[in-house]
């Protein structure tokens, strides 16, 4: 069992404060939701928890067990079980998935492996490969490709799954994972995500504007994020109440934070994007 | 006073009259030799006197270019006590290895010479196989009155590399050619000649070394005659020292229906500047150039390349690669040319440039010169860097951060490597990307 626990978390981008206080825990094997409008901060935490250089930790803290992580790079996150499914997955020209992997999954199985150091023997690795790839439905051919050179929407969103089944992280941080993928796709990924959650004990936070990947993955814990903080948690229901009825109820619980919000965006308009 | 009219400008003294008489006199060589030397030598001094071509050298720091510093050796180091980076598991076909332009180790195998390949220094080739050589050594190739650099390689040339493969007859083996340069002031003037007659098949792969950091000169040529129906496979690795200078002309020719694969890699020397022309002479000739350069701390590397189409049907595709580190700078200027008889002719020239960091320069430019009416030339170049995101998407799988470099780096390659099918060249490539991203360091 393993915790990851986020006390008074305070991220800024460049000059610019993101996020403003968020405490959030994560047990293994359960699911939290993160919901919340465009720009509340969802991603930002996400990729703060990953690692990112560019998402500046101002105050509070990150424990995994107990033991501080803000101050680790993205890789050594990686290697202590941590992962990220991104939202807009990046292309590496001329690397193939195959090759890639091997290298990440060698490093998350062997945390203290050195560049140049053994990879995960071959053998082993594709048949664990191709296994994962049929599961999920990923094409073998996907293997030989250029990591996400070409690939479709929801190629890219599969691949990531593909990885984080393949990394086998103690938690993972699924940011919009559904967005851009067709009904079957997202049921392809629900289930992969429902399986590693339950074979590995993996403790999820899915980030999501949809109710699809939470049908299978029904979030033990619902968060909402307004203005870099959570301001409500629930169960399931909360997730399924803000799928129908959208922010205008928890804004008006919440109107200081809402005003707050919207004054920022209001000065700088272009953080809508960032977070 | 500055005089409005041209001067005279004295030649290098390890490079003038004097020395040119000296040189001679170390030579034994039949007298077409000595005389196409002299006619070189008389085009250096006129070059002297000139600016270098503006459109191909403006970008080149030739102010790094101290020709005094440097003086022709009479006796080489040791050729065996060099070491190459490339390796072949089936074995080469010959081996040469050239020191300090002055000395010379050749092997070829008894299987080659049976097939009547013949394959030498230039400076033993001369006297032995004059008939052959005469009608090619700098003839419809390189130009010595090209400018100073071939001039000046034109009357000083010092041996280097022959490889000539007789009418039908196909090497199964690879060749390969070491240049070695021993220690401060050295210099080579080696020549690469290769002739394949019609329907012979070959690779020679070349590479450059220095021992030790030494600042070393290369002023070379490189002349590849590919005949009918010929395959020719050419490489070469320029690997010297990051103090050593590199000047090179390189021309290779197609006959009907020949095939050049020429793959340059740029890795060493301070300053380099090559000129290379592919010129696809008979009909439904192909010419394919490969380009790899890897250049760190302050070197300058720059590239003049030229597609000549000169008859219908005609096929050139040129792909340089280009990754640029520290404060390096590279330039690629490139041209493809047809005529007006090369119908139907098929030219494609493209240059990708990666940069590892803010304060290094690329310079590509681009060009087409068009005669013909019935063409499709294509041409291109991009310049990207190594973005945060993608560093940061390789190292929230594990990846550490110069892991991930590398991937990024070999992975900007992969496609023009995908094209070097020769996998000596392949390798050594790879491990030398390697080092110079600072790996196993």
């Amino acid at each position: 069992m393993s915790t990851l626990q986020i006390t008074d978390l305070h991220v800024s981008v460049g000059d610019t404060p993101i996020l403003r206080g968020v405490n959030l825990t994560l047990n293994s094997s359960e699911v939290h939701a993160l919901m919340g409008p465009n720009g509340s901060g969802k991603s930002t935490l996400a990729y703060a928890l990953a690692g990112h250089p560019g998402y500046t930790v101002t105050q509070g803290s990150v424990q995994l067990d107990g033991e501080e992580i803000i101050e680790l790079e993205a890789d050594q996150r990686a290697r202590k079980g941590l992962y990220l499914a991104f939202q807009y997955p990046v292309t590496i020209p001329g690397v193939k998935v195959a090759d890639f992997l091997r290298h990440a999954v060698s490093n998350v199985r062997n945390p203290d492996r050195k560049e140049g150091g053994d990879l995960i023997s071959m053998r082993e690795y594709r048949r664990e490969l191709y296994e994962r790839m049929d599961e999920l439905s990923v094409d073998r051919a996907f293997a030989r490709r250029y990591l996400n050179e070409g690939f479709s929407g929801g190629e890219k969103k599969r691949m990531e799954i593909l990885q984080m089944a393949m990394l086998r992280p103690r938690f993972a941080f699924l940011d919009e994972t559904d967005s851009g993928l067709d009904t079957d796709a997202v049921n392809v990924v629900s289930e992969g995500v429902a399986k590693l959650a339950e074979e590995q004990k993996m403790g999820v936070l899915i980030i999501t504007h949809h109710d699809r990947l939470l049908h299978y993955n029904t979030p033990d814990h619902t968060h909402v994020m307004l203005g870099g903080k959570i301001v409500e948690s629930g169960g399931a229901e909360l997730a399924a109440e803000l799928y129908t009825d959208g922010y205008a109820g928890v804004r008006d619980r919440h109107p200081e934070v809402a005003a707050e919000a919207d004054a920022r965006k209001a000065a700088e308009p272009e953080l809508a994007g960032v977070a | 006073m500055k005089s409005a009219l041209t001067t005279a400008v004295a030649a290098p003294t390890t490079f003038d009259a004097e020395a040119f008489e000296r040189f001679l006199e170390t030579r034994t060589e039949p007298d077409w030799v000595t005389q196409r030397r002299r006619e070189a030598f008389a085009e250096y001094l006129t070059h002297l006197s000139v600016p270098d071509p503006a459109e191909e050298y403006r970008r080149v720091e030739l102010r790094f270019l101290r020709p005094e510093k440097f003086a022709i050796a009479e006796t080489g180091a040791d050729p065996q006590s060099f070491a190459g980076g490339m390796r072949d598991d089936q074995g080469f076909g010959g081996r040469a290895v050239h020191a300090d332009g002055a000395s010379a180790h050749v092997e070829l195998s008894d299987e080659l010479k049976e097939a009547g390949a013949v394959f030498g220094c230039l400076t033993d080739l001369v006297n032995t196989h004059g008939d052959l050589l005469e009608p090619y050594l700098m003839t419809k190739g390189v130009d010595a009155g090209a400018d100073r650099f071939a001039a000046w390689h034109g009357a000083f040339w010092t041996g280097g590399t022959v490889l000539y493969v007789p009418r039908n007859v196909t090497l199964e083996k690879p060749l390969h050619s070491l240049i070695g340069l021993s220690g401060e002031g050295c210099c080579d003037l080696s020549h690469t000649l290769v002739i394949l007659e019609d329907g012979a098949n070959a690779a020679l792969l070349e590479e450059t070394t220095s021992q030790g950091d030494g600042a070393g000169l290369h002023v070379g040529a490189v002349e590849l005659f590919v005949g009918d129906g010929a395959n020719l496979r050419y490489a070469q690795l320029q690997n010297w020292n990051t103090n050593t200078l590199h000047f090179a002309h390189q021309c290779g020719r197609v006959g009907r229906d020949g095939l050049l694969q020429w793959t340059v890699g740029g890795l060493g020397s301070k300053l380099a500047h090559v000129h290379q022309d592919v010129h696809l002479d008979g009909r439904g000739a192909r010419g394919e150039v490969n380009g790899v350069t890897f250049s760190t701390g302050r070197q300058n590397l720059s590239y003049y390349t030229q597609q000549s189409h000169n008859a219908p049907d005609t096929d050139s595709d040129l792909l340089y690669k280009t990754v640029l580190r520290d404060k390096s700078k590279v330039v690629w200027r490139g041209m493809i040319k047809v005529e007006e008889v090369a119908q139907r002719t098929d030219g494609y020239q493209r240059c990708d440039s990666l940069m590892l960091s803010d304060e290094a320069r690329s310079d590509s430019i681009p060009g087409l010169e068009i005669e013909a009416d019935d063409v499709r030339c294509t041409h291109g170049a991009t310049t990207g860097r190594v973005d945060e995101e993608q560093l940061f998407y390789c190292r929230s799988r594990g990846l550490m951060e110069s892991e991930a470099m590398h991937m990024i780096v070999a992975g900007f390659f992969e496609k023009v490597l995908d094209r070097v099918n020769v996998e000596p060249v392949r390798a050594a490539l790879a491990a030398a990307t390697e080092r110079k991203l600072g790996i196993g360091d």
